[in-house]
């Protein structure tokens, strides 16, 4: 920008966007001071909670009343899971359409993408059927493989937008300076692919911990991540909104520490690279 | 460049991925199709049998899917409109220089990172509840009657739910989109005695053009298979008030145990959600040409 905006109209503009700002934010951080509440308190007027004894008897309480630490486990295990799954399945797949590119390379991603569109719906019932037949319904190893295959074209797609980017005179450079296939990755292209890989991993954890749709329909207990954890809190017995905080707060802190490291890829992940 | 022992290898590395997917989307796929035309509940196991197109005639013509279908188009139409409009503004303003827009930035950006479970939760019992909830608290504290949202507006208590969840996508979009706006095009336009207005519609309007069309389509997409929030909230009513098609179609399977119903039902989601997939394969496919 050319002009420098007046004092008056910084001013102006700091205020409504902090206004707006907390605005959003609130309900994450009034959960996360309620938290900190009994349940008595927690049900009070805002003002009075907010004044009344702070304490830690909630994130207590939820781990022994339901074994908090076994779900924060499943969704770890499930999303950090099935994204190295999906990682490992679609680095190769994605350096060959970006390095080798064929003929049919656009329509094979153009496929791939076309599979995240299906809704889940529409392949509900055999997978919750073909799940109950294998003893798959509430176990880990059957939710990791479907968050694999969900999260799978998105991994692709991201991984050849970074590998795209890498210009291709250096892989030749390495090469005319006498650099094996070997050295040429390990000393060329990893280095470079890097960055792009961690955001991929980054993502995709975070789609696959917040994902609600197959891990409310797969599991009931033993393989529950927190997000069907958490569902359990909307048929709940006596005062919960302490617990449902303290829950919901372990909940989410992991998460929002990442996306907002991941903010940037973000945009281009989610737009399949057509927003950058 | 790339030799036939290159291609070979190409072709290698791409098939464990297209493998796994052609499975994944065919066989449950043409599995949803087959149950689709069989008599099919798991209720009444000695009726079997080919149905035809009775699933399908009995879905479609149901009471409750027209209205599943036109809870879908009002719950996905009321949060494109409010994240489109609301995220336009709220990037027009995170645009201008202000002071803390890194951390403005980071709050705005939050709600996108909260699982649906407990966005939904938090927002029907501690904002929405008409009794110990905060918007409660405030109607009391001003002398008013607190409002019962979720009883009686649910659906537009679910279209605000999902917005607040979505408004971050499209401002970061949106926010990406502007700040690779040529400033010297404003400028020559302001020069010109182009005021505020008119700058914003004939310059950054068709700027952001691509950017809000790729906003549109790709909510459709995860909206069309919003679960989580009717599930804990509503569980699609009261009565079929919130029941989407999504949400019909989970319910008839998975408790009226009507596997031939359902899936019909499946596979009409699966061909309505394929009408919105062309567009935004089509505007997706044209970015990779360039």
């Amino acid at each position: 920008m050319a002009r420098k905006p007046t004092t008056a109209a910084k001013t102006t503009v700091t205020l409504l966007a902090w206004g707006i700002g907390l605005l959003i934010f609130f309900p994450i951080l009034w959960t996360v001071l309620m938290s900190f509440h009994s349940e008595g308190d927690a049900i009070k007027s805002p003002w009075d909670m907010l004044t009344s004894v702070w304490s830690f008897e909630s994130y207590a309480e939820v781990q022994t009343r339901s074994n908090y630490a076994l779900h924060f486990f499943n969704s770890v295990v499930i999303s950090v899971g099935s994204t190295l799954l999906a990682l490992a399945i679609a680095i190769p797949a994605a350096w060959a359409m970006a390095f080798v590119p064929g003929r049919r390379t656009k329509d094979l991603l153009m496929w791939m993408l076309s599979t995240k569109m299906m809704p889940a719906v529409g392949v509900l019932i055999p997978m919750y059927l073909g799940f109950k037949n294998m003893g798959l319904l509430d176990s880990r190893l059957g939710l990791v493989a479907v968050m694999t295959l969900i999260n799978l074209p998105i991994v692709v797609w991201m991984l050849y937008t970074y590998f795209k980017e890498i210009p291709g005179e250096i892989l030749e450079a390495a090469r005319m300076d006498g650099a094996s296939l070997r050295s040429e990755i390990i000393y060329v292209l990893t280095p470079m692919a890097l960055p792009g890989i961690a955001s991929t991993l980054l993502l995709n954890v975070i789609l696959a911990w917040n994902e609600a749709f197959w891990t409310l329909q797969l599991t009931t207990h033993d393989a529950a991540p927190l997000t069907q954890f958490i569902a359990s809190y909307s048929s709940p017995e006596g005062l919960f909104y302490a617990k449902l905080s303290a829950a919901s707060t372990m909940a989410i802190a992991p998460i929002l520490i990442l996306g907002w490291f991941s903010q940037k890829q973000l945009v281009r992940g989610l737009t399949f690279g057509a927003v950058k | 460049m790339a030799t036939q022992h290159s291609r070979m290898a190409a072709r290698l590395m791409v098939a464990p991925s297209v493998g796994l997917l052609f499975v994944w989307m065919i066989v449950p796929l043409v599995t949803t199709i087959y149950f689709s035309f069989l008599i099919y509940n798991q209720l009444y196991p000695d009726r079997q049998g080919w149905a035809g197109f009775d699933n399908y005639y009995y879905f479609l013509t149901d009471r409750s899917f027209m209205e599943a279908i036109w809870n879908s188009i009002v719950l996905v139409g009321g949060v494109l409109i409010v994240t489109v409009i609301g995220g336009i503004l709220l990037a027009l303003l995170l645009n201008m220089p202000f002071w803390g827009q890194g951390i403005v930035r980071i709050m705005v950006i939050a709600p996108f990172f909260v699982m649906p479970t407990v966005s939904a939760l938090v927002w029907k019992n501690m904002f929405m509840n008409p009794v110990n909830g905060m918007f409660a608290h405030i109607a009391k504290g001003l002398g008013l009657e607190p409002f019962d949202f979720l009883g009686h507006a649910p659906m537009a208590s679910i279209i605000g739910i999902v917005s607040w969840e979505w408004l971050p996508f499209a401002t970061l979009i949106l926010l990406t989109a502007l700040q690779s706006l040529d400033s010297e095009q404003q400028e020559a336009a302001e020069m010109d005695g182009a005021g505020r207005l008119s700058r914003f519609i004939y310059l950054t309007l068709p700027h952001l053009t691509r950017a809000i069309t790729v906003v549109i389509l790709i909510q459709t997409i995860f909206l069309l298979s919003i679960y989580a929030e009717i599930a804990v909230t509503t569980n699609g009513g009261p009565g079929t008030a919130t029941t989407t098609i999504t949400y019909q179609v989970a319910l008839q399977s998975l408790y009226d145990n009507d596997v031939g119903g359902a899936s019909a039902g499946g596979i009409v989601a699966v061909i309505l959600a394929n009408i919105v997939a062309v567009f935004v394969m089509r505007m997706i496919g044209k970015n990779l040409d360039a």
